[in-house]
């Protein structure tokens, strides 16, 4: 398999068309080229990490501050889900266990999963890392679904004194964490997975490569 | 076939393993598809462009309309509100939780409005065969740049988990809004599976038009 690289040419990763290696920016659509990006996994483990430390709090602290009549309740993601369990609505209970922390915790993993199977040169298939990647570049997003009903339920039920139900500080951090893992999701190049498995398999390509960077 | 002696203009690198490949234009409704990691390199459909300008016009009403109505209705003993997107979005103000606030608005509205302006602005010039726009290269990056940000479909799932969430609470109906968005979410689907990026990027070099 002749990559872009091995011929001597940079390719644009946002428009796919190519350049001689050393031109700094794209032609076409004026994007960076970079034959493979170094500072890629620089960039994944910083955003990566603060996407992680953000995550904590978002799971210590209420996501929703509910007033009643006669009470205040302040729930935590988990104990929001355990609530509707409890109320019967276990489907909803899945979806919002699934979204806030099956898929965050799942993402964390496979990101840095990702990162070090790059640097290690790990033998597990590249074409299923490769999917691994889509599907955490295409999952992320939907983690955001319970920032949206923190928002949903606070514009809506403000019912004067009867019930009334606000945004609590884990909201903040949890946008801030599917934020933050999307962007490390982002910076990860995906072109690295295929490297090692080229080296692996043909020590003389690598000599080309090395010579090439 | 020895690559290193085509044109650069003819020749595809795979976005995502940088495998390269002597680009051929597929029959409308086929796809190129790359060899290693099985990526889509080129899809192109018939009457795509046109099809991509309807969306993009659909998007742009249904954003602004959703902007106005209710999306859901409350009522409990006698009491009643209602909320529409911008009293969503605005529903963090006061305090540090406006940033909450702020990249709502952004996620639901604003970047899917820019991204459907934006891919008017490309696309309408090189579908009806006029010279692109000048800065539309930029224009159509930054669009596809905004793609994974854009968050309306994800918002129309959250109102049904919100339903849910308070229906014991009160009674709660779907206002006229939440089928705009429920709309909103197909129309983005099929805007997006009916862009051959490589197509528009091919016509924005001046070579041809966009159909």
């Amino acid at each position: 398999m002749l990559t872009a690289r091995d011929a001597g040419l940079v390719a644009c990763t946002r428009c796919t068309r190519v350049w001689p290696i050393g031109q700094t920016h794209c032609d076409r659509c004026g994007s960076r080229l970079e034959s493979r990006d170094d500072k890629s996994l620089s960039r994944v483990w910083a955003w990566l990490a603060v996407g992680l430390m953000c995550y904590i709090p978002a799971n210590l602290y209420p996501m929703l501050v509910t007033k009643t009549l006669t009470s205040s309740y302040n729930s935590t993601i988990v104990g929001g889900a355990i609530e509707l369990m409890h109320g019967g609505a276990i489907v909803v209970a899945l979806v919002i266990l699934v979204a806030s922390v099956a898929i965050p915790i799942a993402k964390f993993v496979c990101i840095a999963y990702l990162a070090l199977s790059v640097r290690r040169g790990v033998r597990a298939a590249p074409g299923s890392r490769q999917k691994m990647y889509e599907i955490v570049e295409y999952i992320g997003r939907w983690s955001m679904i319970d920032v949206f009903v923190v928002a949903i339920l606070s514009s809506l039920v403000q019912l004067n004194v009867v019930a009334a139900i606000n945004p609590g500080p884990a909201s903040l951090a949890f946008a801030c964490s599917v934020i933050f893992t999307m962007l490390s999701a982002q910076a990860f190049d995906p072109r690295l997975i295929w490297d090692h498995i080229e080296a692996d398999e043909d020590p003389a390509s690598e000599g080309a490569a090395e010579t090439i960077r | 076939m020895n690559l290193s002696a085509l044109p650069l203009e003819d020749l595809i690198a795979c976005p995502r393993c940088d495998a390269l490949y002597h680009a051929a234009q597929p029959a409308a409704g086929e796809r190129a598809v790359c060899g290693r990691c099985h990526s889509v390199l080129i899809a192109p459909r018939r009457r795509a462009g046109m099809t991509i300008i309807m969306m993009a016009l659909t998007v742009t009403v249904l954003v602004l309309g959703a902007l106005w109505f209710p999306f859901l209705r409350i009522s409990t003993s006698g009491l009643q509100n209602s909320s529409t997107l911008l009293d969503a979005a605005l529903s963090f103000v006061g305090g540090p939780l406006l940033i909450v606030s702020l990249a709502v608005v952004a996620l639901i509205v604003l970047v899917p409005l820019t991204r459907a302006l934006l891919i008017l602005y490309v696309l309408v010039p090189i579908v009806f065969d006029r010279p692109p726009r000048p800065s539309a290269r930029a224009a159509f990056r930054l669009a596809e740049e905004l793609r994974p940000w854009s968050m309306a479909e994800i918002f129309a799932i959250g109102c049904a988990v919100s339903l849910v969430k308070v229906a014991d609470l009160a009674d709660i109906s779907f206002g006229p809004a939440f089928y705009m968005f429920a709309g909103l979410v197909v129309v983005s689907i099929v805007q997006d599976t009916w862009m051959c990026r490589w197509s528009v990027w091919k016509s924005l070099d001046g070579a041809e038009g966009y159909r």
